[in-house]
């Protein structure tokens, strides 16, 4: 394997504030179209008579802004390894609800759940899901209803996420009608996760191609602690869009370990976002597992709003074929004495594209700052290509700050190592390739959560290393 | 048990080994020594069949077969161990999982039934005992953040529970202290039996104190300059490597 390691380059001259778009001279133009989205935000708008004029203005003014951004083309710099264009250029419908059973979901739902709120087609079926068991003052509920009256949803709605948005949140904004809403009020303690489920189920045979644009509001109060889990996923074969937008605040010395599972359809488009503001001594923790999809864009941004945070992103993606898994992740350290930790693990096969772009930014009184990014990926084949950056900007000088890549095939020594114990060649690989994605997963801390995973991964890793797929 | 004739070695684009005859009968200890560099690790590699060698003359027979026809894991199936000069570190995959696997290979391999988890346990800890290793160390990663003498107990570990026919062990001594020389002489010692060679390449007669060798090799330039009893171990160690590479070899003597 390849290595680079080294600390702090010099600081760059412009510094856009906390938790605000990066700044662009002249953008280049949009690619695509608006219009298959704004016609079909005009034809289902009707169906909406029931909605706040607070929630019809925010949706309103979020299809304006959709349509002033337009799509990023690859000559925009956060785009540059990723072409959007299938997104751009197909005519999507807002996915109509179908009916499902419990025993339909079962191979993504997660024992000793707390809640599970299960979304079909973007709907929120109360039947399939499980709310019971919460103590008192937990919410975890659909969000339309949330937002239906003044109250924290709407405090917190579009609170974290930076503004003016850009294409998908405002895509997101504009279309969503429903989602989930997570509010944990001060020192309360969830020992069960809370599991929002999100399927998309289509008919492979459907003309129309369905997108859902999921919406997840987490307010954790102060000194409050809960792990939460996303799930996307869908019918095998179906092609849809998702595109998906979480928000995430957490009051001071609040603990959140937010995990993202993504096993979307082989042929499905998936955007997901998330972003996280954390006051004084929070912990976030992210597990991020990318394993479906044909076109995915992942990002997360941390925003450090408070001294003492601490911020953990884990993250594995898994692809082969010709998918492309694109993460962006954002650190930023805007106050001092914060620290980062992120490790991004990729097992890359057949034709298969991954992008990793780490960005992590210091601003200049974030002093104190222990940032520490480390990026790893297996190419398993001769056709699977990463594009790998990290990026980092910082402006405080008293800083610990590391990044580390590593991008290459199986260590030969190890695979030899583990051939002269009498373990084949094709087995000594699949167990490197499993100790090299099962680290991210050790760091899950729920059993419940990560022994489930830990099959599925098995599984698609035998699929990513097929022979069609793997080096000789 | 071994038969090795005029065996010619390539590596890097150079020619390490050039014309090796050495021949180990069953039960036999050789004792392999040798100014650095002289090939005595290749040696060891390429009977283990590491894939950086080009074999460019000779042979190698192994209970009277062709070795170098075999696949690494075939090797090993067959009864060649090779215990590691720089044991390779495998994050991710403990010690636990990596010797039931590799002793399940072998054990197919000879017609034999696969242990359980439970057999398997039974079987380790007769020999964690005799290496005293803690059970701690069976639930850690292969050999990562090991320290010198752990990987080295470790190898001889892996040997003491894969029962090899022919052990080559690579400078087990190294890295370890007194105590744990002993402790790894016994486990090699415990293990040595009428129908299992071993060879022992080292830079030092304190080794072979413990472990004492039928017979005593002198590696020098990719050739075996001396062969005797294991009083030629004391001599070299008395007088280094410089009055039998003399003439011999244009290196450096001493190790
Ligand atoms: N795969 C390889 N590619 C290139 N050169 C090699 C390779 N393996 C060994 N060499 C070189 O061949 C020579 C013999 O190496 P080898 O490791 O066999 O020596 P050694 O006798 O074991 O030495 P030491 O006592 O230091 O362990 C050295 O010069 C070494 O650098
Ligand atoms: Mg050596």
């Amino acid at each position: 394997m390849s290595n680079v390691s080294n600390t702090t380059p010099a600081p760059s001259p412009v510094l856009p504030p906390a938790g605000a778009g990066a700044m662009r001279a002249t953008p280049p133009p949009p690619i695509g179209q608006t219009e298959p989205y704004t016609s079909e935000w005009d034809r289902t708008e009707a169906a909406r008579a029931g909605q706040s004029p607070w929630l019809r203005n925010r949706r309103r003014a979020a299809r304006d802004r959709f349509v002033e951004a337009g799509f990023p083309g690859t000559r925009v710099e956060d785009w540059r390894f990723t072409n959007i264009a299938p997104i751009a250029e197909s005519r999507f419908t807002l996915a109509a609800p179908r009916p499902i059973t419990r025993g339909d979901l079962a191979a993504w739902t997660f024992a000793g759940a707390a809640a599970e709120l299960v979304f079909v087609n973007g709907h929120y079926v109360p039947a399939l899901s499980v709310t019971g068991g919460l103590p008192a003052g937990v919410v975890a509920g659909p969000l339309a209803a949330a937002l239906a009256a003044d109250g924290p949803a709407r405090q917190a709605f579009g609170a974290v996420v930076p503004s003016p948005l850009s294409t998908f949140p405002a895509l997101n904004t504009a279309f969503f009608a429903e989602g989930a809403f997570v509010l944990l009020p001060p020192h309360t303690v969830l020992e069960g996760p809370i599991h929002l489920l999100f399927v998309t189920t289509a008919d492979a045979r459907a003309v129309e191609t369905a997108m859902t644009h999921p919406r997840v509001l987490i307010v954790a109060g102060e000194d409050s602690q809960a792990r939460i889990v996303e799930s996307y996923a869908g019918t095998t074969g179906a092609t849809y869009f998702t595109n998906a937008l979480t928000e995430v605040s957490l009051g001071a010395h609040a603990v959140v370990e937010h995990c993202r599972v993504q096993r979307e359809s082989e042929a499905a488009f998936h955007v997901g976002l998330v972003h996280v503001d954390g006051a004084r001594s929070s912990t976030f923790t992210s597990h991020a597992f990318a394993l479906g999809g044909a076109l995915v864009r992942n990002e997360i941004a941390a925003v450090m709003n408070g001294e003492g945070m601490e911020c953990t992103l884990n993250g594995l993606y898994l692809a082969t074929g010709g998918q492309l898994i694109d993460n962006h992740t954002t650190i930023d350290h805007a106050t001092p004495h914060c620290s980062s930790h992120e490790v991004y693990k990729g097992v890359l096969g057949g034709r298969a594209r991954g992008v990793f772009n780490g960005k992590i930014i210091v601003r200049p009184d974030a002093q104190k700052t222990d940032a520490k990014q480390t990026n790893r990926a297996l190419l398993l084949s001769d056709d699977a290509v990463i594009d790998t950056k990290p990026q980092l900007e910082i402006f405080a000088n008293d800083v610990k700050c590391t990044h580390g890549a590593a991008i290459g095939q199986l260590d030969d020594d190890a695979v030899f190592y583990l051939r002269s114990r009498a373990i084949g060649e094709a087995d000594a690989r699949t167990m490197l390739i499993h100790a090299f994605a099962g680290e991210v997963l050790d760091r899950v801390g729920l059993a419940a959560v990560r022994e489930p995973l830990r099959a599925e991964l098995t599984a698609r890793l035998s699929a990513v290393l097929a022979p069609a797929g793997g080096r000789p | 048990m071994l038969e090795i004739r005029n065996l010619k070695v390539r590596g890097g684009g150079k020619d390490i080994l050039k014309g090796i005859s050495l021949s180990v009968g069953a039960g036999e200890v050789h004792a392999i020594m040798g100014p650095n560099g002289s090939g005595k690790s290749t040696l060891a590699r390429v009977l283990s069949g590491h894939p950086g060698y080009e074999v460019t003359g000779g042979e190698i027979l192994f209970k009277g077969r062709n070795l170098l026809e075999m696949e690494p894991e075939e090797r090993a199936r067959e009864g060649v161990f090779m215990a590691f000069q720089y044991p390779v570190e495998i994050p991710g995959v403990n010690n636990a999982y990596f010797l039931k696997a590799a002793l399940n290979a072998v054990r197919k391999h000879r017609g034999l039934p696969e242990l359980d988890a439970m057999e398997f346990m039974a079987l380790v800890r007769e020999k964690m005992k005799v290496l005293e290793i803690d059970a701690a160390f069976l639930n850690r990663p292969v050999n990562e953040g090991f320290s010198g003498g752990e990987k080295k107990r470790n190898e001889i570990f892996q040997m003491a529970v894969l029962e090899p026919a022919l052990a080559v062990l690579d400078e087990t001594d190294s890295g370890l202290d007194i105590d744990a020389l002993r402790i790894v002489s016994n486990g090699v010692n415990a293990m040595r039996s009428p129908d299992r060679s071993t060879i022992v390449v080292t830079h030092y007669q304190r080794l072979l104190n413990y472990i004492v060798p039928d017979f005593v090799h002198v590696l020098a330039g990719g050739l075996i300059v001396r062969s005797a009893g294991k009083e030629l171990a004391h001599e070299l160690e008395a007088k280094g490597y410089g009055w039998i590479e003399a003439g011999l070899t244009d290196q450096p003597a001493g190790a």
